[in-house]
């Protein structure tokens, strides 16, 4: 497989949230706003990145039997270093994101690459599919906070147009699951 | 050879003369008593909502049909008329024609189309519609307009709570039911002819059991769901109510006010969504009976039939599973 359809395969043919419909958690439970979906998509998109590098390195090193706890031992490390840096440079974006950026570390997108890919393939390779798999996570996350936010809030990126509450049930749990179904279907056209 | 023009299908070949568009239109016919009572108490305004509901779904449906869907027209079957009518009949007379256009595309596009349409859409389209408009707009969704009798004067008139929403923040106050229902400025004969705040449709009972009874006649619906819902209501309240006259309200005020009546005759009994047997269509109405008294004495809400509904529509699927009629010849295993 060459390297431009390795990296280009997580955006739409191999999309972890519309095809492979992995990270179903924070995909649902951040994507309130755009900018939301954005800062959750990079967070996850860096652990991808590292751990997919740092996984493929030490492949060889790592018995048989241990390797699941080992690939958690390797993301988690990640994700404090995400964790810790976030609170420390844009601590708005933290607190709002809360909870969902220490999980990262049981994403199933993380977990699934490591197991999936990393485990298996050169570094140059697995660093390349842990960056289009988190940009395609991140583009995701980013549409579907940009259509709940738009729906719900009439605004974007923060940038509100109609000074008036929107329709609220797409900030609400709802309006996820709605957005993200209109979304995947929206996705099965355009793969068909 | 062309196309085979012949198609035997299988047995049984039984003709009656019932159809969609009938029993559809049946449905209106039975809608109109409580149609007129809703102009007689809001107005033009009732109608009003009604033509842009009935409008926005019949487009809606022409349109996905047309452009998404590239298949069989199937708007004058009268389906969508039917989902447009229960929608309006769920909203206040007042609502902002745009929130209505959003409920119909709601119901008729989330609720209907994207199951495949008619027959295949697990929750009751109309319901969809106002469940989504009641989180999202919760502010026009309950102001409702006061009656005023045959005013067609079309003025911004006043608003005011519904008497379940009066008595559930009442009772939260710790005032006693007693006091509460004697500074109720209706009565209970009001709020069975219709003379009381609330949705378009819901006001008069006695409308609303009229409705029933043609469709009883016509053989659209039967007795089960609506009794069984209207019964469990009554004898949990009634329960309640025993156990203490001053906490709780008493059954006859659960089954007059709000949506109770619309729900158990027109929106539960929706033939698609609803159970198939006798006996599980009673396990659904005593189910929606229920949780509709759970959540209007316990909820966050004053009103809980639409939600009752869709909850009992999402289990139809499993009591139509459990719950099959004996085969003819079967055996019973011991």
């Amino acid at each position: 497989m060459n390297n431009w359809k390795n990296f280009t395969k997580g955006f739409i043919k191999e999309n972890p949230v519309f095809v492979l419909v992995l990270g179903m958690c924070p995909t649902l439970g951040v994507t309130t706003s755009a900018i939301n979906g954005l800062g959750m998509g990079l967070a996850t998109t860096f652990v991808l990145f590292g751990s997919n590098v740092v996984i493929s390195l030490v492949k060889n090193f790592i018995p048989d039997k241990v390797r699941i706890p080992s690939f958690i031992v390797i993301i988690a490390s990640f994700v404090t270093i995400i964790d810790l840096s976030m609170s420390a440079y844009v601590p708005d974006l933290y607190k709002s994101l809360g909870l969902f950026i220490p999980l990262i570390v049981v994403n199933c997108i993380v977990l699934g690459r490591a197991e999936a890919f990393a485990s298996k393939n050169t570094i140059i390779s697995s660093a390349i599919d842990g960056l289009g798999m988190g940009l395609g996570f991140s583009f995701a996350l980013t549409l579907l906070g940009a259509l709940r936010e738009l729906l719900g809030a009439y605004s974007l990126f923060g940038h509100k147009f109609i000074n008036t509450d929107g329709i609220l049930v797409f900030v609400l749990a709802p309006g996820a699951f709605l957005g993200l179904a209109y979304l995947i279907a929206i996705m099965k056209r355009i793969n068909k | 050879m062309g196309q085979n023009r012949l198609i035997v299908s299988l047995s049984p070949h039984d003709h009656a003369k019932d159809s969609v568009s009938k029993i559809m239109y049946g449905v209106v016919i039975a809608m109109i008593p409580a149609l007129l009572v809703s102009v007689y108490f809001f107005g033009l305004d009732a109608i009003r909502v009604n033509l842009i509901a009935i409008a926005a779904c019949i487009f809606f449906e022409w349109i996905i049909q047309k452009l998404l869907l590239k298949g069989e027209l199937t708007i004058t079957d009268g389906s969508a008329i039917v989902t447009g009518m229960l929608l309006a009949f769920n909203v206040p007379s007042n609502l902002p024609w745009w929130i209505i256009v959003i409920g119909a595309l709601v119901s008729i596009g989330i609720g209907k189309m994207s199951f495949g349409g008619l027959g295949n859409n697990p929750f009751n389209p109309a319901l969809v519609g106002r469940v989504f408009l009641l989180i999202s707009f919760p502010v026009q969704m309950t102001s409702w307009p006061k009656v005023q009798v045959l005013n067609f004067a079309m003025t911004d008139a006043q608003t005011g709570a519904t008497p379940l929403a009066i008595v559930k923040e009442g009772l939260k106050n710790g005032e006693s039911f007693s006091s509460i229902i004697n500074n109720l400025p209706t009565s209970y004969s009001d709020m069975f002819f219709g003379q009381m705040g609330g949705s378009l449709g819901e006001i008069s009972a006695i409308a609303l059991i009229i409705g029933g009874l043609y469709m009883l006649y016509r053989k659209i619906i039967t007795w089960h769901i609506p009794v069984s819902i209207i019964a469990t209501v009554a004898i949990f309240t009634g329960i309640l109510y025993g156990i203490n006259p001053d906490k709780y309200a008493d059954p006859l005020f659960h089954l007059l006010t709000g949506g109770l009546m619309l729900g158990a005759i027109f929106m539960a009994t929706d033939m698609v969504t609803s159970p198939m047997t006798a006996k599980g269509m009673i396990i659904y109405g005593v189910g929606i009976g229920i949780i509709t008294v759970l959540i209007r004495v316990w909820g966050a809400y004053p009103e809980g039939v639409s939600f009752a509904i869709l909850i009992m529509n999402a289990f139809t699927p499993l009591i139509n599973y459990y719950v099959k009629p004996k085969r003819f010849g079967e055996i019973v295993k011991k």
